[in-house]
């Protein structure tokens, strides 16, 4: 099923790897690469789309660089939100509550708006996911915030093999209680584990056939996206509030053994000892106050602090339109105001989502060989004064505050975002339909 | 209502109303000059000194908060919370009654809950007087308050039971209501209506009093607007719905607010000279439907020229269920407006548009004992609100 994405993609990364770019040498900012100390006043080198070299002040220059002077700029990788809904994703309609075998990548318009909003927020890396109507809403995306007028500019092979996560969901957002879908937890919870055994029918059946055509089952979409989630491939993305629906999403995981992360997490500090103990990582949001519906009334921005305190792998997202996406660092910032260490929170929004996602051997991180994704700061990441001034997706500069086009996307203004050109997504209170 | 607040006063704890002195290591009065390694001294509920540590001496029975930063208590220029509650379910939503598109008889003091927990939630971020009420949606949705965010009952918590009256213009009232249906037939329905409020009024002043009309609570509601003792509060957010709101007040010569106002950094110049004055969208709101073209630096492009901005909380359908204006004015903050004047606009100029500035929005002697002490600067998102204390009461704190 992959094979032609796959397909695809490849021919669209040759056409990059062919140009011979010079290299660019970042010179003079504060970098946090994430994956060790700080480095005051470094020399950054990309080319290629891959980052050559990282070094301390002093570091040797290729006299062939473009150098660039960013001194008293901040540097960090570029931000991974670990769950959003730009450029309108679909998963499963109103037929059936679950619905393994719906793709994001069937839905997405890849030339949204939204992804401009994206980059002027420092994002370079999404898991664009349908909505939590659904106890299982489908396959989610991964998309790098390349240029792109096809989903396939956009898509990424992760480590496992797949372009996405599978999205699913429990408490009362897929609790339509008509037309099959749950009416109760206990409903809900039963109506996934029937789904989940039949999977692990068909995986045996798989397994069992191997090579020979004539043993094997006949093809199932819905099967073969399950067994992907079984054999630890694709990853479950489980949204979930309350402390009672988290512990059934971790009941389920154990059940039937495969991997996830939870998402939202309002009463995630309730339960964070057990959450960590599961070794379960987590995607967590901030919102200001409570409320909106009845599952968020117990939601903190202690959260963050008090998960990383029980010894949990925290990352965040914007869930955007819930929180916008040019204000992911502010997500963050929000957290250490309330206990988080700044450490932890800048690894929240870079490599914690990139493992979360299997794709930290090429992301999350400034490190040498990774991929040049990189967004360049005015100041502290956590300061409200702070300006994402450039963003950078595989060694190219996407964003740019100085350029007047790309800054009418952070400020928006008369024309600059078009309902045509966009997927916003409304929010009608309980009617809410893509329930995020 | 005399009589309540005396019972209230006489049931509080004493210990409440101790005496209590700020110091702080800048007073951002908002009426004069910053004010480093300063005090303000509080004393039955209102300001009674405030300057530096050098001019005031701390008498010695007063309880003493050190602080880094003091602001007045900020005040929301435009919300419904206390109407629109957190749970979001029809038990806790009365800012908008769908059964008619014009009510001006629906009170707020009628509905308003002091004790919604997102009260709490704001006035622990340093809301302490909010304008809420009737909400967006209906040509007319009904009548708004102004009430101090402290604990009590509404009656002891109001300081003005019918601000203005909540008026819609937009394609929300058109989803709301089977008619009106169009921009021009909205319009339409505002003008007959005002036509008979404009009738009622002229019956109403005859000198013989057999000739006057019954009481009319929706006429007389209107009655006010039209001779000034209240202002209109039109959410529009389309230039085009902006300048119908506009229009309206000339033809009707009655006090006009607007709200939202999404567009209205493209007819600055009419604005300004309508007189109308402008209440902004929360900066950091959905820029979809009738605020796609929204633009995060109103504020600043507003402000610098020449027109009052006061920043809103507005209102939310779903999560997050209200704006904090503590953050909105932060953002307005980051996107140009400078830190003055984002103070402002969350202290002495909803102070002014809400005619309640002889007693809040400004630390100043005389006035309420309203404060929020923070941590920091009050903008950063990394700073923390320390204290809120309202009427001179300690309502929240962090500090041991």
């Amino acid at each position: 099923m992959l094979n032609k994405i796959f397909l695809l993609i490849s021919l669209f990364m040759v056409k990059t790897v062919l140009s011979q770019d010079k290299p660019i040498v970042f010179k003079g900012a504060l970098i946090y690469t994430i994956a060790g100390d700080p480095i005051k006043n470094g020399i950054f080198t990309v080319q290629n789309g891959k980052i050559i070299n990282i070094g301390p002040e002093g570091s040797a220059i290729d006299p062939e660089a473009e150098v660039v002077d960013v001194t008293g700029k901040v540097i960090m990788p570029g931000l991974i939100d670990t769950h959003s809904h730009l450029g309108g994703p679909d998963g499963g309609d109103g037929s059936n509550p679950l619905n393994p075998e719906t793709r994001a990548i069937d839905a997405i318009n890849p030339t949204s708006d939204g992804f401009k909003k994206a980059l002027a927020g420092g994002i370079t890396t999404i898991n664009v996911m349908p909505g939590s109507g659904h106890l299982m809403g489908g396959q989610t995306a991964y998309l790098k915030m390349r240029e792109g007028r096809i989903i396939e500019d956009l898509l990424i092979i992760n480590e496992k093999g797949v372009t996405g996560g599978m999205k699913m969901a429990n408490g009362t957002n897929p609790m339509r209680g008509n037309g099959g879908f749950p009416g109760t937890r206990a409903k809900s919870a039963s109506l996934v584990r029937e789904l989940f055994l039949k999977a692990q029918e068909y995986k045996i059946k798989i397994e069992k056939g191997g090579k020979d055509s004539t043993k094997l089952p006949e093809r199932d979409l819905r099967m073969e996206a399950l067994v992907e989630v079984l054999n630890g491939k694709r990853v479950v993305h489980f949204h979930s509030h309350k402390s009672n629906d988290i512990l059934t999403a971790i009941r389920l995981s154990k059940e039937f053994g495969f991997r996830m992360v939870l998402h939202h997490l309002s009463e995630g500090w309730m339960v964070a000892d057990e959450i960590a103990k599961a070794g379960i990582p987590c995607s967590i949001i901030n919102i200001e106050v409570v409320g909106g519906k009845m599952e968020v009334l117990n939601l903190s921005l202690k959260n963050g602090g008090i998960l990383e305190k029980a010894g949990a792998m925290v990352a965040f997202h914007t869930d955007d339109g819930i929180t916008d996406s040019r204000l992911f660092l502010r997500t963050a910032a929000l957290s250490v105001r309330l206990g988080m260490s700044r450490e932890k929170a800048l690894e929240g929004l870079t490599i914690v989502g990139a493992k979360i996602m299997d794709l930290s051997n090429s992301t999350g991180s400034l490190q040498k060989g990774k991929d040049a994704d990189f967004i360049i700061l005015s100041g502290d990441p956590f300061s409200v004064y702070t300006k994402v001034e450039q963003t950078w997706v595989e060694g190219k500069k996407r964003y740019d505050i100085t350029v007047p086009a790309d800054k009418a996307f952070l400020t928006g203004g008369y024309g600059v975002y078009s309902s045509d050109r966009g997927e916003f997504h409304h929010h009608d209170g309980e009617e809410d339909e893509e329930g995020n | 209502m005399k009589k309540i607040q005396l019972i209230v006063l006489l049931l509080l704890p004493i210990g409440l109303f101790a005496q209590i002195a700020i110091k702080a290591e800048i007073i951002y009065t908002v009426s004069s000059s910053p004010i480093r390694d300063g005090v303000i001294l509080i004393k039955d509920g209102k300001i009674k000194a405030v300057g530096t540590a050098a001019e005031i001496k701390i008498p010695e029975e007063y309880k003493i908060y050190p602080s880094k930063i003091v602001t007045p208590g900020l005040i929301d220029a435009r919300s419904v919370i206390g109407m629109s509650g957190a749970m979001n379910v029809a038990a806790d939503q009365d800012q908008l009654e769908k059964s008619s598109p014009i009510q001006p008889e629906l009170r707020a003091i009628d509905a308003y809950n002091p004790s919604e927990q997102l009260v709490k939630a704001v006035r622990e971020f340093g809301v302490t007087t909010m304008h809420t009420g009737h909400g967006i949606g209906a040509l007319v949705s009904g009548q708004t308050m102004i009430v101090k965010t402290k604990k009590g009952t509404v009656e002891t918590v109001v300081i003005n039971p019918f601000a203005m009256l909540a008026m819609t213009i937009g394609p929300e009232v058109s989803s709301n209501f089977s008619s009106p249906g169009t921009k021009a037939k909205q319009i339409s329905m505002i003008r007959t209506e005002l036509f008979k409020a404009q009738d009622y009024l002229k019956k109403m002043s005859d000198k013989d009093s057999t000739k006057r009309p019954t009481f009319d609570l929706k006429m007389d509601a209107l009655s006010k607007m039209l001779k000034g003792e209240i202002k209109a509060l039109i959410t529009a957010n389309k230039s085009v719905d902006i300048m119908n709101a506009i229009r309206l007040s000339k033809e009707f010569n009655f006090k006009l607010v607007i709200d939202g106002a999404a567009e209205s950094y493209l007819l600055i110049n009419e604005i300004k000279a309508s007189k109308a004055e402008v209440i902004l969208h929360a900066t950091m709101a959905r820029n979809d439907d009738d605020m796609i073209n929204m633009n995060r630096e109103s504020a600043m492009l507003l402000t610098k020229a020449g027109i009052t901005v006061s920043i809103e909380s507005g209102y939310e359908s779903y999560v997050p269920k209200s704006r904090v204006i503590l953050f909105e004015a932060a953002e307005a903050v980051a996107y140009g407006l400078s830190f003055d004047e984002g103070l402002k606009a969350v202290t002495i100029n909803p102070a002014k548009l809400l005619g309640i500035d002889n007693r809040v929005g400004s630390i100043e002697k005389g006035k309420d004992a309203d404060l929020v002490l923070f941590n920091g600067d009050p903008f950063e998102y990394t700073t923390n609100v320390t204290s809120v204390i309202i009427d001179g009461v300690v309502e929240y704190n962090t500090a041991p």
